[in-house]
């Protein structure tokens, strides 16, 4: 309670003009060792293959200056498969970085709220439903565009079911996870009573994979993920007091409904924007912010290190599966051998306390 | 029309309320707490709202701060109605501090009381040198200027709650409102959190807070509003609110009210069923 100057060490400050911002060099700098990671897999991604190509060559040729054999493999074959790993990592990490800081819970990842398991079984319905020759004529952008309306369906179901004169963390958690029961069971009744082609056909899209990736789904999830990213970069100043809880963050002059459901909704569109991409790939929005908060040592979880942890991950994963692993087995079941321990980490950290 | 509304402070001088409910109802669902409620808030002291649980004390201090939106009535800010008003500019006329808020975990003490510059900042403006003198002297205010660096979640509870005032300090307003800031808090710490809060009334702020215990709210504040079933019962300095036949009608507390043997303000001892002299 002394009068005297206080030593107390602040955050430094960053001024350029009009524009100032609190200077914290290891989040910048772990930030861009983790954008430089997922660049470097991106390329590793990329030369992996029947016909292997050195790394340097990789980078040549996606800054135009390789040799036309493999301009035609980097470019028409394997960078359609590399950018949707990238796209779809970011976005799932980014969607789960939003859904764990607005529920202030590490276990509300779009997994567990049951967006993912909506799009998934939306998906298996149009499959199996239309039989398949109709879900061959609606192609497998056809299949997106479904997987898409039932992750945001889900995401929509349980937020209103989560309602009651505001959202709860724990109530959203809940609820999400008996709506993930409900639409698993809905999936596997599907399954159980459709033609078995069908099913193989569903089958591989529910794991969760990279293969055969086409430019032209790329470029949807690029062009929807861009500009989510948008949305989401506009909003995260009024989302920085919410991480105090609704009452503070009200206190300091944030409108914290508005701000919760515009990012809720924009979590939603990224995980069911990734799921359409390469299906349900289980885990990444869950681990990755986590392990984002732990790199950069944040007590949330930091949004951009998320998105690019979530690439790694994905990517890395598929470079697993591809590479290491004897049999062409998809990404989804790496990821889910990674994120299962991590899940059961964080229930016993949860619980511990 | 402003005479109805102002109130009597310990000088004895009129004053223009910096705050005031005007007949306000509020409810939740259909549930009304509140009923046609006027309160003023006399500057530059500090009153306290007593009152037996689930009178409604919260409820109206979470009203006049603009969390809860009357059903009915208005709520008056600096002359303009509150409700009118953009959240930002309540937010740099009145702090908050909602009860038992809770940090994320190994957020830092410095971290938390720059939150409170929220209101000041924008997209692009995100950290000025105001804000870091500003919540430099909100640290050295609240004595917790050396605990800068340290998790809020690792402090004792006496200390995180400094931390937090500290923090709606930072926010730079003259005007406090405090919900229960002694919860969960053993009596030495509570003392000790009161006296910073009659610090800030010392250096001129407003304060508005819950109280649960009546004699420390007797010891603290100024003005008292004694609330029952939504309604206010008496309001005024507590030499002249608090007596046992007040205490009766308000909590159904049989109390004997003597001279504080330390101070200059009553003090309330209740009359159990046990070890009491007849």
């Amino acid at each position: 309670m002394s009068g005297t100057e206080a030593k107390a060490s602040m955050p430094p400050g960053v001024r350029l003009g009009q524009v100032s911002f609190v200077w914290r060099p290891w989040l910048v700098l772990v930030t861009l060792v983790l954008a430089a990671a997922a660049f470097l897999v991106f390329c590793l991604s990329i030369g992996v293959g029947d016909f292997p190509i050195g790394l340097s060559r990789v980078v040549a040729t996606l800054f135009g200056r390789g040799e036309q054999v493999d301009e035609f493999v980097v470019m028409d074959l394997r960078m359609p498969r590399a950018l949707a790993g990238l796209i779809v990592g970011i976005a799932l990490g980014l969607s789960g970085a939003i859904t764990q800081s607005v529920a202030r819970n590490p276990l509300a990842s779009p997994d567990i709220l049951g967006i993912t398991t909506g799009a998934g079984a939306v998906a298996v319905f149009l499959v199996t439903t239309t039989g398949g020759t109709a879900a061959a004529v609606a192609g497998s952008v056809g299949l997106s565009s479904a997987a898409l309306l039932g992750g945001l369906g889900t995401g929509l179901l349980v937020y209103f079911l989560a309602w009651r004169r505001g959202v709860d963390g724990f109530r959203l958690i809940l609820i999400g996870i008996s709506v993930t029961a409900m639409m698993q069971a809905v999936t596997t009744w599907l399954l159980a009573s459709a033609d078995i082609r069908d099913v193989a056909r569903a089958q591989v899209w529910l794991v969760g994979s990279l293969d055969n990736r086409t430019w032209d789904e790329v470029r949807v999830a690029f062009w929807c993920t861009l500009v989510l990213l948008v949305v989401v970069a506009a909003v995260a100043f009024p989302f920085k007091p919410m991480h105090l809880g609704d009452d503070v963050a009200a206190g300091l002059g944030v409108r914290f409904a508005r701000v919760r459901a515009v990012l809720l909704l924009c979590a939603v569109l990224l995980a069911a924007v990734g799921v359409s991409a390469a299906g349900p790939v289980p885990f990444v929005a869950l681990v990755a912010p986590q392990v984002a908060m732990r790199l950069v040592r944040w007590p949330t979880p930091p949004l951009i290190a998320s998105g690019l942890v979530g690439a790694l991950l994905l990517i890395g994963s598929d470079l697993i599966a591809r590479a290491v692993l004897p049999i062409g087995l998809p990404v989804g079941v790496v990821t889910a051998v990674i994120g299962g321990p991590f899940l059961v980490y964080l229930l016993v950290r949860a619980n511990l306390r | 029309m402003a005479a109805q509304f102002t109130a009597r402070t310990e000088a004895g001088v009129q004053d223009v309320p910096r705050l005031a409910a005007r007949g306000i109802t509020v409810g939740y669902g259909d549930r009304t707490v509140i009923e046609e409620l006027d309160v003023a808030v006399p500057p530059g002291v500090i009153t306290t709202i007593i009152g037996p649980n689930g009178c409604g004390k919260s409820t109206l201090l979470r009203t006049l701060s603009r969390l809860l939106k009357p059903a009915g009535g208005s709520v008056v800010l600096d002359g303009e109605d509150i409700g009118r008003l953009r959240t930002r500019d309540v937010a740099k006329k009145l702090g908050l501090l909602p009860q038992a808020p809770v940090a994320p975990e190994g957020l830092t003490v410095a971290d938390l009381v720059a939150r409170g510059r929220h209101p000041h900042q924008s997209w692009l403006r995100q950290w000025s040198s105001d804000d870091a003198d500003v919540v430099r002297r909100a640290l050295a205010m609240t004595g917790v200027a050396d605990l800068a660096d340290r998790p809020v979640d690792s402090l004792s509870g006496g200390q995180r709650q400094r931390v937090w005032i500290s923090m709606t300090l930072a926010q730079g307003t003259d005007l406090l409102l405090l919900d229960e800031p002694t919860t969960y808090l053993d009596l030495a710490h509570a003392i000790d959190v009161l006296d910073l809060v009659d610090d800030l009334h010392e250096s001129g702020r407003t304060v508005v807070m819950v109280l649960h215990d009546l004699n420390l709210a007797t010891r603290y504040s100024d003005n008292l509003v004694v609330m029952r079933a939504g309604a206010v019962l008496a309001q005024g300095h507590p030499r002249d609110v608090i007596t046992a036949e007040l205490l009766h009608e308000a909590f159904g507390l049989r109390a004997k009210v003597i001279d504080d043997p330390v101070g200059d303000r009553p003090l309330i001892v209740p009359i159990g069923r046990t070890h009491v002299r007849s």
